[in-house]
């Protein structure tokens, strides 16, 4: 059915303004929460937002901010994230958080003002080419310059941004369009003309997976964020095809929660910071199960040296991700919830078994890589460890309805190794684009979707600054949001690479002037806390905890410590540095091109 | 930065494509951006509309790259939300492809003469003509129309317009 079709079937729909169309559209797309800053070009639809019931909009302080508030919503929540934003600044601020949703497939769907019809392309006061610039970091956008295509243009964007492999989507509206007037039409009359995404399986692709598992020696999988996008019941079906199959796991940092790390089949997290246990066994594994990753380049290591000797099934919504980087012995195009369903089915009404000798002297192997210990760390009496800090904070919090966001670095990487996730969805962090400042107010999105909750954003003394100023949003909404801050005065990943590939030359690594963040926390009118040394650190986080307010935690801990264990760029999965002691492989000159 | 894509075969292949996409704004922004952001060649481009009813717009191009690389290429076509369909003609083997380019020679004397006596050999025809110059329509396969173009170098070449490869499938099927 195409447009005109639509326009047909519901002409006896209401007429209104493109602004009060916006808003309807939010509700009959079921929108609660939209993240948001007025200016100019969106004064109409924040004019109907003034007069509408059932829609709560959370005033951001940069509009970077509301794009990655809306993405900590929308990962904790599975619903897509709202933003709204005016033209100009107000888009291009919004580019970080697009691009950050795009790598990491976060469901957004952003509205942005655009100057009126008669002056695009007359470099008018606020004006940008806001689909030219957000075209690359979108799933798809739209410019809308006929009032009667908003509604289906609307529609079209929620369905784009959360079904397929869902990521964020852009919907231009100049000013003259959100003031004239249209009809609408609602989100059932609406179909895309061209977007069908797969989603079933194709079932004799299933049934050699399942064969393929059972004759494997060696199995593991290796699961990514597909999972977690696919909904909760996907994570119900992996756990369930775990029970079948007695196979170690491992996951993506995306992927963690999929499956509980309290379980004894799960291996950790895999990559350049993974443990020593997760690498190996997929350097060494006979069959490599991959469901919803993409083997990037932080996980795989050396291509050339990666898992010489497995087959390799990959499963993926996304058809372009299949033999993109490793060749894929079988490649699986569908919903993760669907392929898993099916592969349990199939596995069940076959009556097929794993192979019980060749498992347990695959565990055994596996074993012997635990261990190493390879998350071990020397702890002191003296001095905060940043380790010991993350250890500290999961014991206090494990019995809480906890939340976490990241910011991104060395933090980052420690509270993936250390903060044990038992479900999907408790984890928010930037993997593929690596954005230093998501999490402060992408806690803020997940304490609005979740305001009971416990939500922390484990971060660093040099993310947080990059968009702290959501302090102020979390003050202005009553969001008890805990701030831990690892502070060790360095942009710590930075110094780390700076000492293991450029002999040790700081080069501006090192934050000379930091804030005082106790007191910065309560001119903002949150709760400023500070711990120096181990023994003030057990106090200083029950206290975070119990304060019922935005709570900035200033964790002063060693500025020389690095996060271990590590591939080093270049090198292979069985290559790892396991702590600073160990020499490990001498990092090539072609590994130091890598980033 | 090779170390990180699949190992397959490392000869680059010249492949044609057609895109058929929905004819609305932005949308031809959207492919080439996709070649330009994703280090993809394009050796031709060319672009028009095919169906005003069904506004739809038919995108012919002509890369190059290793048989990985033009995998990708059509699984990343696909994936864009406007796209209908993706058809790689120089692996399928089923189509016919077809430039058109003019091509204008000045020259007098016997290089004059012999210009016009190769275009004669390649069905060109002369669509401008004075004393001192020809300009040729040519169509044909690129490769032809390459020939031609190397032909008339030494015969007193001025400037080449060529409107890149459009390609269709033979039989009664549509794409």
């Amino acid at each position: 059915m195409d447009k005109d079709t639509t326009t047909i079937a519901e002409t006896a729909a209401e007429t209104m303004t493109g602004a009060q169309m916006v808003i309807r559209a939010l509700k009959d797309q079921g929108v609660t929460h939209i993240f948001g800053y007025p200016g100019g070009a969106v004064l109409p639809i924040y004019d109907a937002l003034f007069a509408a019931e059932g829609i709560i909009h959370v005033l951001v302080r940069h509009e970077q901010g509301a794009a990655h508030a809306a993405e900590g919503y929308a990962r904790s929540t599975g619903k897509p994230g709202v933003v709204l934003v005016t033209s100009g600044p107000g888009a291009t601020n919004a580019v970080t958080g697009l691009t950050d949703a795009l790598m990491d497939s976060i469901p957004l769907v952003v509205l942005t003002g655009q100057v009126p019809t008669h002056l695009i392309g007359t470099d008018a006061f606020q004006e940008c080419d806001t689909v030219g610039i957000t075209r690359p970091c979108t799933k798809n956008n739209w410019l809308v310059k006929d009032v009667n295509d908003l509604s289906r243009v609307l529609h079209e964007a929620f369905q784009i941004a959360t079904t397929g492999r869902p990521g964020p989507v852009v919907v231009d509206i100049p000013k003259d369009v959100q003031f004239q007037k249209g009809n609408y039409i609602g989100p059932g009359s609406v179909h895309h003309r061209t977007y069908r995404p797969r989603t079933d399986p194709d079932l004799n692709a299933i049934t050699r997976a399942v064969e393929m598992m059972a004759a494997a020696k060696r199995p593991v999988f290796y699961t990514g964020g597909g999972i977690i996008n696919s909904g909760p019941e996907a994570s119900k079906l992996l756990r369930e095809l775990v029970d079948l199959t007695g196979f170690p796991i491992t996951s993506t940092l995306m992927g963690l929660g999929a499956f509980p790390a309290s379980r004894p089949e799960w291996l950790g997290m895999l990559g350049m910071h993974g443990t020593y246990e997760a690498n190996n066994a997929m350097h060494d594994c006979d069959l490599m199960i991959c469901l919803g990753a993409r083997f990037d380049d932080r996980c795989t290591g050396r291509i050339s040296a990666f898992s010489p000797g497995s087959k390799k099934i990959h499963l993926d919504i996304d058809a372009s991700q299949i033999n993109k980087i490793v060749r894929a012995d079988l490649p699986i195009v569908a919903d993760a919830t669907k392929a898993l369903r099916e592969m349990i089915r199939i596995w069940k009404s076959r009556k097929l078994k794993a192979d019980k000798p060749a498992l347990t002297a695959w565990w055994q192997q596996i074993d012997t890589w635990r261990a190493k210990n390879s998350l071990a760390f020397r702890n002191s009496d003296t001095i905060i460890k940043p380790q010991y800090a993350i250890d500290r904070l999961y014991e206090l919090t494990r019995d809480r309805d906890v939340y976490v966001t990241t910011e991104v670095g060395q933090h980052q990487m420690w509270a993936a190794q250390r903060f044990k996730f038992e479900q999907p969805n408790r984890w928010m962090t930037s993997g593929g684009l690596g954005t230093m400042g998501y999490g402060l107010p992408a806690a803020v999105g997940v304490q609005m979707a979740h305001p009971d909750a416990l939500v922390i954003d484990i971060g660093g003394e040099a993310s947080v600054q990059m968009t702290m100023q959501e302090m102020s949003t979390a003050i202005q909404y009553d969001l008890p949001i805990k701030i831990f801050i690892l502070n060790n005065e360095y942009m710590g990943m930075v110094r780390q690479w700076q000492e293991l590939l450029h002999g040790g030359r700081y080069s501006h690594s090192y934050s000379e002037a930091l804030p005082d963040f106790v007191k910065l926390a309560e001119a903002y009118g949150c709760v400023g806390l500070r711990a120096t040394k181990p023994s003030e650190l057990d106090a200083g986080i029950r206290e975070m905890i119990n304060v019922k307010k935005p709570v900035l935690f200033d964790v002063r801990v060693d500025p020389a410590e690095n996060c271990f264990p590590m591939i080093p760029s270049g090198a292979a999965h069985n290559e790892m540095i396991l702590a600073a002691i160990d020499d490990g492989p001498a990092i090539t000159e072609a590994g130091k091109m890598l980033v | 930065m090779h170390d990180t894509k699949v190992k397959q075969s490392d000869v680059v292949e010249r492949h044609t494509l057609t895109v058929l996409v929905d004819n609305e704004a932005g949308v031809l922004a959207r492919v080439v951006g996709l070649f330009s952001g994703r280090g993809y060649n394009i050796e031709s481009l060319t672009v028009a509309e095919v169906d005003a009813m069904a506004r739809t717009s038919r995108i012919s191009i002509v890369t190059s790259g290793t048989p990985a690389v033009i995998e990708q290429i059509e699984a990343q076509l696909r994936r864009l939300v406007p796209v209908h369909k993706v058809t790689n003609w120089t692996s399928q083997k089923g189509g016919i492809e077809r430039e058109m380019a003019l091509i204008k020679v000045a020259g007098t004397g016997e290089k004059r003469v012999e210009a016009l006596r190769m275009a004669d050999a390649f069905r060109a025809r002369p669509v401008d003509t004075t004393h001192t110059s020809f300009v040729f329509e040519i169509t044909g396969a690129p490769s032809k129309i390459d020939s031609f173009i190397e032909l008339m170098r030494p015969l007193g070449l001025v400037e080449v317009s060529r409107t890149g490869v459009a390609a269709i499938s033979r039989g009664p099927e549509q794409m």
